[in-house]
């Protein structure tokens, strides 16, 4: 009987490691910029040309940084969840909308609707990089002192507006 | 048995051998294919040094290639970045730097050495001290027991059944 006991013991520990990494996802990289200040940006703002916008201009308040693409797939599955987000006023969104046209991108959100206080245009996807982005959609929290907060990688739900976003923005306005 | 055994081997190592040489007739085109990324830059020196970069680093889209070989739009991008850092004259460090701020430690396929990652770097020299260990405890044992624990050998023991 104690002979078996080994084997067991060993299977039961490859079984919970085993158990651990099926629930891992390879795919969420932890961010190192989370509690660091959010990159500087200057880009010009996607339906005004002329217009530019600066992390600068948004230090002092609360404001979520939503990457998204007219050619990416999930931001459409996402962007229902979004455009409900902007209604509720919790915190303006700003887009970034990566490597994208600035036609494409427009009829877009025209199409879909647009919950977007303003969208920066990073065509050759140079700020993405500076926000270490790899896969569209991606979401920031950035405080009224500029520091990103929070960074979610792939669409928004309503669970987690509920349970990490709403909260969280409620405790940084508060 | 061992005579007819032969020509066998002999014919399987000449399989392997024509694996081998179409393996790498397959391969060498794609390599070369692989580092002709769009926009190559004009000056090969840079080219060379970006590469060699850009090959100890993940490609955070398609995570088991590196940047080098990932023909993703990131890793087109990152290049493109490494290319440009270069260009000004920036060391290999600091573009490491660069990208680790960036994209964290996971963007190295050499990670460093910390407490996150030291079950990584001591991971194989304690299995395979578990495993000496192991032999080693087996083989004292088996040394300390009698004759009468082993079968004895018998004449064909070794013989092919």
């Amino acid at each position: 009987m104690k002979r078996f006991l080994l084997p067991l013991g060993l299977f039961l520990v490859l079984a919970a490691f085993l158990a651990v990494g099926l629930r891992l996802d390879p795919r969420e990289v932890p961010s190192p910029l989370i509690g660091k200040p959010a990159p500087a940006f200057h880009a010009t703002a996607l339906g005004r040309p002329e217009a530019t916008i600066k992390r600068d201009d948004l230090l002092g308040k609360v404001w979520v940084l939503n990457v998204w693409a007219s050619w990416c797939g999930a931001c459409r599955d996402e962007h229902p969840v979004l455009v409900g987000f902007a209604k509720k006023g919790l915190a303006p969104i700003y887009g970034l909308n990566y490597k994208d046209q600035r036609a494409e991108a427009s009829s877009w959100l025209q199409q879909f609707g647009n919950p977007y206080t303003d969208s920066l245009f990073d065509p050759d996807g140079r700020i993405g990089i500076d926000y270490g982005v790899y896969g569209v959609p991606e979401t920031f929290v950035i405080d009224r002192a500029g520091v990103i907060r929070y960074k979610h990688i792939g669409p928004i739900t309503p669970e987690l507006l509920r349970d990490k976003l709403e909260p969280l923005l409620r405790k940084l306005n508060a | 048995m061992r005579e007819r055994l032969l020509p066998g081997l002999r014919r399987v190592m000449c399989v392997c051998g024509m694996l081998a040489a179409l393996l790498a007739t397959s391969l060498v085109p794609q390599r070369a294919w692989a580092t002709e990324a769009p926009s190559a830059a004009q000056d090969p020196a840079i080219e060379a040094r970006m590469m060699l970069l850009a090959a100890e680093l993940r490609c955070l889209v398609c995570q088991n290639q590196t940047i080098a070989d990932s023909h993703s739009g990131l890793a087109d991008d990152l290049r493109r970045q490494i290319r440009e850092m270069l260009a000004k004259g920036q060391t290999d460090d600091q573009i490491r730097d660069y990208m680790t701020q960036r994209y964290g430690d996971f963007v190295l396929y050499k990670p460093p050495f910390n407490a996150s990652t030291a079950l990584l770097w001591i991971g194989p020299a304690l299995l395979m001290a578990g495993a000496l260990g192991t032999l080693f405890v087996v083989l004292r044992r088996r040394q300390r027991l009698g004759d009468h624990a082993f079968d004895p050998d018998m004449p064909g023991d070794d013989d092919p059944r």
